[in-house]
């Protein structure tokens, strides 16, 4: 039987199980080939049947030599993991730097009751190295948990705590499935729907073409005039793409239930193939963000995320499903302690008139190129009306702009730090005051003749800086004092200069409503 | 130190600069760097002129040559009366660039390791870079140009010091 505590410095094997479910996922990746190799050959053909066999038995040793060869173990203060035959190879991870413990469990990991374990760390030098991660794949899904509860509690690493039941943030509401199509999942959507059909398609040895229905439909379709044909051919990818999306979404946040446990820390679990489980210690997260996508803003939602030390910087760090604003909002303030209006919701201070016309310059200058571009291109070239079409990208441009500067705002509440940007993808952050461990201030010369800058706020979690775009310069040092106060104050210039605020400012300190 | 604040262009920012300037002969290293970059455009175009020899290539090899030439005898002295760095016994704070200007400013509580890096043209001119590394990803700062032996030094006291402040720094 399994020793109920894991700290004890001995080390420790994964599940014996492992024996089964390492080959057996090794041999269901190759099984497409393996198919495609006992059905084109001929029956008379033995070599392609022991080539088969003998592609297995190599997938099967390698599996019962890794599990041979990988070894962990637990100390006081350590996490240690040993794997590798020909090259060995040895990673250990200091208890304390462990930030995120996280369990997958893919739909054939499930049938035999086990769980992956992937540990987060931040690593010495930059955060980022594989070193700063542990993978166990796999051990049994309650020595899991097990090992969740133990790595995440440090303080009580030798006394089991006293069974709290964990609290409720969020769970799953089935209405939420309407974004699902207004998210980059649906380009995804697309990939996966088209791959699996054709898939199955190349699997049966099937050509679409011949396919009568098929065939016809092409047929029909290449009779009509060119637009009916990309009419259609959008249409179709529209419908691939919401049903794609959709089953995406359900296969990813069915059973989502985002928890606050015993120990503090956060956790969110989800998924309904393959069961995710992704908990961040409390005293490592940093802050929280709003993500809103285009699509996903005009459709009022929005998705809430956590930043914290030791998730990857392209790690999503998702604690909930696309969902309506308010409910991000509320998430994200609930992973924070904060209420949404002290953290991503608070009302936002507007910034200067400059940064308008310099998100104008930046939209509709590059567009106005490509028109002149378009234009000369059919004077010389084409007879078409390229050039007039492309008219069309100033008012796009334009709005972008105008949209991205409505975007931008900065705040201070008691606890954080709140800066807003984007327009294709407007992202929220409330950083924590003791998360920012820097600052980096950007002028270009532009900036410097609109008597702007550009302050960056330094921290270890999620992508390791966050930009409160062009504000006055005088505004960028005084925010950049209040959050960390004893940073900047020997470099601040005389007083007589810090003070000096235009009347500009004073316009530019008018609250921008929190959006509704 | 205060002349030269004022013969400084005062950047638009109510920080003052940090204290030192880099090394003099940083002049020199960014003028050869600049130099090399130069070559590696120059070379071709002189090659399509040759090949070519229409009158649109001489024109481009004449602009290309001029504003490289700009750029190596004017660039280089405009950053050094730019560039400064400075280390207090709580901060590191450099500032740096010329067409798009960059202050950073970072805890010595919060800094992670220390390194010093000598590209072949330092070591030609006994110059070295100090890197000093926060938790995050985009928090490393840079002492660029320092003379080799203050660099050393600089690298061994910072070390000392984060090694004297408790705290796993993120």
């Amino acid at each position: 039987m399994i020793d109920t505590s894991p700290i004890n410095d001995v080390w420790r094997r994964l599940d014996p199980r492992m024996l089964v479910v390492g080959p057996l996922k090794n041999l269901l990746q190759l099984l497409p080939f393996a198919v495609v190799v006992l059905l084109t050959g001929r029956s008379s053909d033995l070599v392609q049947v022991w080539m088969a066999v003998g592609g297995a038995a190599v997938v099967v040793l390698a599996g019962v030599l890794r599990w041979r060869t990988t070894r962990y173990r637990i100390t006081g203060d350590r996490v240690e993991l040993r794997t590798g035959w020909l090259r060995r190879e040895r990673r250990s991870v200091p208890r304390d730097r462990i930030r995120t413990v996280d369990l997958t469990a893919s739909p054939l990991h499930r049938v035999f009751g086990l769980s992956v374990v992937r540990v987060g760390s931040a690593s010495g030098t930059s955060g980022l190295d594989r070193s700063a991660q542990v993978d166990l794949d796999a051990v049994s899904t309650a020595e899991a948990e097990h090992l969740r509860q133990v790595l995440l509690d440090r303080a009580s690493a030798s006394a089991p705590t006293v069974e709290r039941p964990a609290t409720d943030i969020a769970r799953l509401d089935w209405a939420w499935l309407r974004f699902a199509p207004l998210t980059f999942s649906s380009l995804a959507g697309i990939g996966a729907v088209v791959g699996a059909g054709f898939n199955l398609l190349f699997e049966a040895g099937i050509d679409p073409r011949d396919i009568g229905i098929v065939d016809d439909t092409a047929r029909r379709v290449a009779a009509e005039p060119l637009w009916v044909g990309i009419g259609i051919a959008g249409a179709a990818l529209l419908v691939v793409a919401v049903i794609g999306s959709t089953a995406l979404f359900a296969e990813r946040w069915s059973g989502y239930r985002l928890t606050r446990e015993p120990d503090g820390s956060l956790r969110v679990r989800h998924g309904l193939l393959t069961t995710r489980s992704l908990s961040v210690s409390d005293e490592r997260l940093r802050g929280a963000e709003v993500s809103e996508p285009l699509l996903l803003r005009a459709g009022r939602g929005a998705q809430a995320r956590a930043l914290s030390t030791g998730l990857r910087e392209g790690g999503s760090g998702a604690i909930a499903p696309p969902a309506p604003r308010a409910e991000a909002h509320r998430v994200a303030g609930a992973a924070l302690h904060a209420d949404p209006t002290e953290a991503t919701r608070t009302p936002l201070r507007r910034h200067p008139r400059a940064a308008l016309r310099r998100r104008f310059t930046r939209a509709v200058l590059p567009a106005a190129a490509l028109v002149a571009g378009a234009w000369l291109l059919d004077g010389w070239l084409l007879d078409t009306r390229a050039g007039f079409a492309s008219l069309v990208l100033l008012p796009v441009a334009a709005w972008l702009a105008v949209d991205r500067y409505r975007s931008l705002g900065h705040a201070l509440t008691a606890r954080h730090l709140v800066t807003r940007l984007g327009g294709l993808r407007r992202r929220t952050v409330a950083l924590q005051r003791d998360g920012v461990i820097g600052w980096t201030v950007r002028q270009s010369v532009f900036q410097r003749r609109a008597g702007v800058v550009t302050a960056e706020a330094v921290t270890a979690a999620g992508r390791g800086g966050y930009l409160v775009l062009d504000v006055a310069a005088d505004d960028a040092v005084a925010l950049a004092d209040a959050v960390t106060p004893e940073l900047l104050t020997p470099f601040l210039s005389d007083e007589r200069h810090f003070r000096r605020t235009g009347s500009d400012e004073s316009a530019a300190r008018q609250d921008v409503p929190a959006p509704s | 130190m205060h002349a030269d604040v004022v013969a400084a262009p005062l950047p638009e920012l109510p920080l003052r600069p940090p204290a030192h300037r880099v090394h003099p002969r940083a002049v020199t290293w960014w003028r050869l760097r600049a130099a090399a970059g130069l070559l590696v455009l120059v070379v071709p175009t002189l090659a399509l002129v040759i090949l070519v020899g229409t009158a649109w290539t001489v024109a481009l090899l004449a602009v290309t040559a001029a504003a490289g030439a700009a750029y190596v005898v004017g660039v280089p002295p405009w950053l050094y009366r730019i560039a400064r760095w400075e280390v207090t016994d709580r901060a590191v704070y450099t500032l740096h660039g010329w067409l798009v200007r960059e202050w950073r400013i970072a805890p010595i509580s919060r800094v992670q390791t220390v390194d010093t890096q000598r590209g072949p043209l330092q070591q030609l001119l006994g110059l070295a870079d100090v890197t000093v590394t926060t938790a995050s990803a985009r928090g490393a700062v840079r002492i660029r140009g320092l003379a080799a032996d203050d660099a050393a030094e600089l690298a061994r006291v910072l070390t000392e010091t984060t090694h004297a402040t408790p705290g796993d720094a993120t």
